[in-house]
């Protein structure tokens, strides 16, 4: 590993406890939870002391000694940076790696890892900016979480669906349906060929329609929607409320309708509340699907906050069977390599480290049950051949305006979505390459489905290629 | 514009016109590429939530072609003929079920 252990100008001004904090001779333990950080120093303060800084400042430092710490160990508990590299093409940008031994933290706790590690270091003086990159979880903690409530292959298994995406869609408008015009709409989609619908992330209960009526009306329009279709259908029904009493209040009516799926914020509603509800989901089979309202505010700088990766993995931990991971269409090929890293945190047993994919740490999920992707936002029937490419099977694909602006309504097209995404997964299986021929799949299904050719004609073909693909 | 006739589905790929036997043969040729096991089930009146339909014979652990496998819907086809009948695969590494398809539905469709 590249060390940049400074000689000059490093002593100086450095408080001794800071220098117990830099230990680039340190090897982590297979029992440290790693952490990496991208720091841009404060100009003039050197990058080790200020790694330094950051590993006492996120776990036992204080800014001046106290008697009392002559009463523990400090060897035991303190944070080591144990690596400093600067960031390639970054100017005053470097990576800083820190070890955290495991008593630090409380077991199953995603709330008490963050709040030590990106606590009060965050407004440290000595840092312009700092950004938590990810966080290797090691087994002997991974295994004090008890992960999503279900996990993929058992989701399958109770929705009896196999081989391909999940297909969903979010009712609109946002806000002021009323609660039985709501049920029509999740009806219409559901009879079409959707899996799931979706309640969109603000409403929760509002005066327009307050939860409980939606509820039923939305279990009425399922239970329909089954006893027509002959398949299990869904709606994500949000509990996210305002008290963790209300929501547990909202979560135990729904299990009492025979609703299937349950959905909620993890970051505005909170990481406990989170845990308390994944948990009663495994309890009780109810599947548990995370919508990520207020991540970009966490996420998008580059130079500070947190990585979504990182808020991936602490969901995975504090419980969620779907989580939204962006649809990566229409964007560029790096930013899809990243997303495809993270989608790997969600969904895989065991993920190798790897730069060029933004994971910093082999991560060991010893045997948690996996998170399912969820791409939405944006997409039409053009869109589902590079979906189905790059997300594979165990994703679920959501239209909002790509079936409810269908020209003929709701039901036409879920249709028309269903129909495009069966189509691709055929080809998918008969060796053909979606990446280069998916228009012509879809127009192929046009020639047999009204439904599909008159969304293909609404909304407007794309080009999708990536050479990668066709070269592995 | 046209209203959506009601229909029933039976999940993974019954959106397409009726697979041909060709069809079924490329998509039981892509479980064996991955190395999972083939199966069939079969069921008179399926209902959405009835997870097992009735095992036909066993699953086909020693499959080499998708021939043999269409050889015994087939054979299930004629002997119920009245039942719906779908082709199931299995990863043992995995550990779990990982496809289903509809390959025959008595009476009509719509496509």
């Amino acid at each position: 590993m590249a060390q940049t252990k400074s000689a000059a100008g490093f002593d100086a001004g450095v408080q001794d406890y800071r220098l117990t904090y830099y230990t680039p001779d340190y090897t982590p333990k297979d029992t440290d939870l790693l952490a990496c950080f991208r720091m841009t120093p404060q100009p003039g303060v050197p990058a080790e002391e200020a790694a330094a800084a950051v590993a006492a400042e996120s776990s036992t430092g204080t800014w001046t000694t106290v008697w009392t710490d002559n009463l523990t160990d400090l060897d035991r508990y303190k944070g080591r940076c144990y690596d400093v590299e600067p960031v390639p093409g970054e100017d005053n940008q470097y990576f800083c790696f820190i070890a955290y031994p495991l008593d630090l933290f409380e077991e199953g706790s995603v709330t008490n890892v963050l709040t030590s590690l990106v606590g009060n270091v965050f407004g440290f003086k000595a840092l312009r900016a700092l950004r938590l990159e990810d966080i290797r979880f090691p087994v002997a903690l991974i295994k004090t979480f008890p992960g999503p409530p279900h996990g993929i292959t058992v989701e399958r298994d109770h929705l009896n669906k196999y081989g391909r995406p999940l297909l969903g869609c979010t009712i609109k408008p946002k806000l002021g349906l009323s609660a039985k015009n709501y049920g029509r709409a999740v009806y219409e989609c559901l009879r079409g060929g959707l899996d799931f619908t979706k309640d969109d992330e603000n409403i929760n209960s509002q005066p327009f329609m307050r939860w409980r009526d939606r509820f039923l009306f939305v279990q009425e329009a399922i239970e329909k929607a089954q006893a027509e279709t002959n398949e299990i259908k869904g709606h994500y029904l949000n509990v996210t409320a305002a008290t963790c009493e209300e929501m547990m209040e909202r979560a135990e009516f729904a299990k009492e309708i025979g609703t299937p799926i349950v959905m909620h914020d993890f970051l505005t509603g909170g990481f406990t509340a989170n845990t308390t509800l994944s948990k009663w989901c495994r309890k009780n089979g109810v599947l548990l699907h995370i919508h990520r309202a207020m991540h970009a505010v966490i996420d998008r700088q580059r130079n500070h906050g947190i990585h979504f990766r990182v808020l991936a993995k602490c969901l995975r931990l504090s419980g969620g069977d779907h989580l939204h991971s962006g649809t990566v269409v229409g964007k560029l090929e790096g930013e899809r390599e990243i997303t495809m890293g993270f989608v790997d945190l969600m969904r895989e047993d065991y993920v190798e480290e790897d730069r060029s994919r933004g994971i910093f740490f082999t991560q060991d999920y010893a045997s948690m049950g996996g998170t399912m992707p969820v791409a939405s936002g944006g997409i039409h029937v053009w869109h589902m051949p590079a979906l189905v490419e790059i997300f594979g099977d165990d994703s679920c694909l959501q239209f909002g305006g790509g079936t409810l602006g269908h020209p003929w309504g709701n039901a036409p097209g879920a249709t028309a979505n269903r129909v495009a995404l069966e189509a691709c997964v055929q080809a998918r299986n008969e060796g053909r390459n979606l990446a280069r021929e998916g228009n012509d799949v879809l127009r192929e299904a046009c020639r047999w489905s009204p439904e599909l050719a008159a969304a293909c004609e609404l909304w407007k073909e794309i080009k999708f290629e990536f050479e990668a693909m066709d070269t592995i | 514009m046209k209203t959506l006739p009601k229909e029933p589905r039976y999940e993974t790929l019954s959106y397409l016109p009726p697979l041909t036997d060709q069809q079924i043969t490329r998509q039981i040729e892509y479980m064996l590429e991955n190395g999972y096991i083939p199966g069939i089930e079969f069921e008179k009146d399926p209902t959405p939530e009835l997870h097992h339909w009735t095992l036909w014979k066993l699953p086909l652990f020693n499959c080499r072609s998708a021939q043999e496998v269409l050889a015994e819907v087939r054979e299930c086809r004629s002997e119920y003929s009245d039942s719906y009948i779908r082709v199931v695969g299995f990863d043992n590494i995995r550990q779990c079920q990982t496809v289903s398809f509809i390959v025959y539905k008595p009476g009509t469709s719509r496509y």
